[in-house]
């Protein structure tokens, strides 16, 4: 009745006041996506240009000089002269992608799944088990989350020497992979959402622990733990601190780092500009294409830890 | 299992909730993680901040407070906290409000799922990569930003200007951000009642009016939430300054060191001056003024209050 009041008011409002109002509220909205989106569109026009266009100082919306070829490049399948031509230099300076890729790959995998996983066993365990301290701990945990990265890197980057693991995968995947205080907090959040009847019926059938964590609360869980792991992969895969000082060797650098040493060996007066925009595009690439896939999950999950 | 029915019994009625033996097992794991890489470097650091750390001889001696003296009559320091202090009032100020414009915007105009979604695909999107693409789209030559600009006559030095670099990275860094942070205000809004708005609209309220009156003060708690999240993210900038003021064989933080933020001069102090010792001792000075940060927010918001409750 009342929404029914409103809308007729509303509607009887549609004075050329309202109609103003609401033509105002879209262009700011077109106003929005053209300033969100117009970056991307701008990186791809010009990774599809050869660098001598783009010195001509043209800003045209469309590629000046059109060409497929820095994509050749940046995947290692450029001939030399194919190379000068478009990067209107000789020698011009460039960085192994596919390398940077697999290494991102290996790295933003491991530590999506343990970090997870991991999380999940203790989320269950501040969730569901009672032992002495247990919110003590809990507490003690989430502090973790007040403490500056760069902190706890200077003394981790020396442990990392002491273990000898500099330049080793597992070093730059170690601080990250066994657990995050937000992840524990995030799971255990949800695991107190979740009826407890099947796992009290599983109790009660002689189940253990480790049987529910594994046959009850894992199926219930997983869309949310999937969620979680995109999450992490994603910021796994944009790490740029830590890997900048433990991965100094291309063989375990990722696509971060790597872009941005191929961007100090570029000469100041005339950057290899078509040939960094194709790098930025192809480093950004896995993380757009998991948004296409997964981008509903994640925009609800950001409206989750937002209420909570 | 060799368990009888009575074995089982009793273990049901001891160990229902687990107790220490079965959490030891579940909490293994995430504790070597929060031990190790938590924990223990956050206690060796503060204790590395009380020695001449030297990273390449991998070793220090104690000397006291030396480093926290050396600090106070450091201009530089006190100058990369000016910067920094700068830098996090610009960002902040810019990404909360247009924050809270594209998430009332996105309420009561539009719930396109579409649009959220484009919405949030920069904060996807790797600090570098963005740093990257922003230093060629603000180039002050080939830009074509400063090309748009010049049909108005506004051209900008943007990153390569001592005092625009500062005010550029805010910019950057709440194009990345505002529509994270507009999704977290949004959530929010989807608690307060339809029904208020719709008195409201009755009594004859404009848009303005009901921002003002309603939207905000029930808001408290979610702003608040928000303000604490995003002010020490802002305090923490690095990645940004790294890239796109470092870029083509500068030295990161310039020019003329206008944009070398309290990250930048801790690494700095790290890996330029091989001084640890200094480095963890600003750090631990950082990480000392992020709480002190966060419990003025949090007592001055008066978070956890919204105005619905009373």
């Amino acid at each position: 009745m009342t929404t029914q009041l409103s809308d007729m008011a509303g509607r009887s409002n549609m004075t050329p006041r309202a109609r103003m109002g609401k033509a105002t509220a879209w262009s700011l909205i077109a106003l929005l996506l053209i300033a969100t989106l117009f970056p991307f569109y701008w990186t791809i026009r010009t990774a599809l240009s050869t660098n001598p266009a783009l010195f001509s100082g043209s800003q045209g919306l469309l590629p000046p000089e059109f060409t497929g070829v820095n994509f050749k490049r940046i995947l290692g399948l450029a001939s030399e002269a194919e190379i000068q031509a478009a990067s209107g230099r000789q020698n011009s300076a460039s960085f192994d992608y596919l390398l940077a890729l697999r290494n991102s790959v290996i790295i933003a995998t491991t530590i999506a799944v343990g970090q997870v996983f991991f999380s999940a066993m203790a989320a269950y365990a501040f969730a569901r088990l009672r032992f002495a301290g247990r919110d003590k701990i809990f507490f003690v945990y989430l502090s973790g989350l007040m403490i500056p990265p760069i902190f706890i890197l200077i003394p981790n980057l020396i442990l990392m020497r002491d273990l000898g693991w500099i330049n080793t995968f597992q070093g730059v995947v170690a601080p990250f992979a066994l657990m995050t205080p937000f992840a524990v907090f995030f799971l255990r959040q949800f695991f107190l959402s979740i009826n407890r009847s099947l796992e009290e019926a599983a109790l009660i059938d002689g189940a253990s622990h480790f049987r529910i964590f594994r046959s009850v609360i894992l199926p219930i869980a997983s869309p949310q733990m999937i969620t979680l792991g995109i999450l992490t992969y994603v910021t796994a895969w944009n790490e740029f601190l830590w890997p900048l000082v433990i991965a100094r060797d291309p063989d375990v650098q990722p696509l971060t780092v790597a872009l941005g040493v191929f961007t100090t060996q570029q000469p100041g007066s005339s950057p290899d500009w078509s040939g960094l925009m194709t790098g930025t595009l192809m480093a950004a690439l896995p993380v757009i294409i998991i948004y296409l896939f997964f981008g509903k999950r994640i925009v609800d999950s950001i409206r989750f830890s937002g209420i909570k | 299992m060799s368990d009888t029915a009575g074995a089982i019994q009793s273990r049901r009625s001891l160990n229902q909730y687990g107790g220490w033996k079965v959490a030891f097992w579940f909490l293994l794991p995430s504790a070597i993680g929060f031990v190790v890489f938590y924990l223990f470097p956050m206690f060796r650091g503060i204790w590395i901040s009380f020695t001449d750390w030297n990273l390449l001889a991998n070793e220090g001696e104690y000397i006291g407070a030396e480093n926290y003296r050396t600090l106070i009559s450091d201009d530089q320091f006190w100058d990369s906290m000016r910067i920094t202090g700068w830098y996090v009032f610009l960002n902040i100020v810019s990404q909360t409000i247009l924050a809270i414009l594209i998430a009332v915007m996105m309420d009561r105009v539009t719930k396109s799922a579409f649009i959220r979604g484009v919405v949030l695909l920069p904060w996807l999107i790797p600090n570098v990569v963005v740093a990257l693409v922003f230093v060629w789209l603000l180039d002050p030559n080939l830009g074509v930003l400063n090309t748009f600009l010049g049909w108005f006559g506004l051209e900008s030095d943007f990153l390569v200007g001592t005092g625009s670099v500062i005010p550029t990275i805010a910019g950057i860094n709440t194009w990345r951000h505002m529509g994270y942070t507009a999704l977290l205000i949004f959530a929010g809004l989807q608690t307060i009642p339809k029904t208020l708005y719709e008195a409201a609209a009755l009594d004859g309220a404009t848009e303005m009016q009901m921002l003002r009156k309603i939207t905000i003060p029930l808001m408290r708690p979610v702003l608040a939430l928000v303000l604490v999240v995003t002010v020490i993210g802002s305090f923490q900038v690095f990645d940004t300054v790294q890239v796109a003021t470092g870029g083509f064989g500068g030295q990161p933080g310039g020019p003329v060191n206008s944009s070398r933020v309290i990250y930048l001069y801790i690494y700095e102090n790290m890996f330029r001056f091989n001084d640890t010792g200094y480095a963890a001792a600003i750090a631990v000075v950082l990480f000392v003024i992020l709480m002190l940060t966060t419990a003025v927010q949090l007592r001055l918001l008066r978070a956890g209050e919204s105005d619905l409750a009373s």
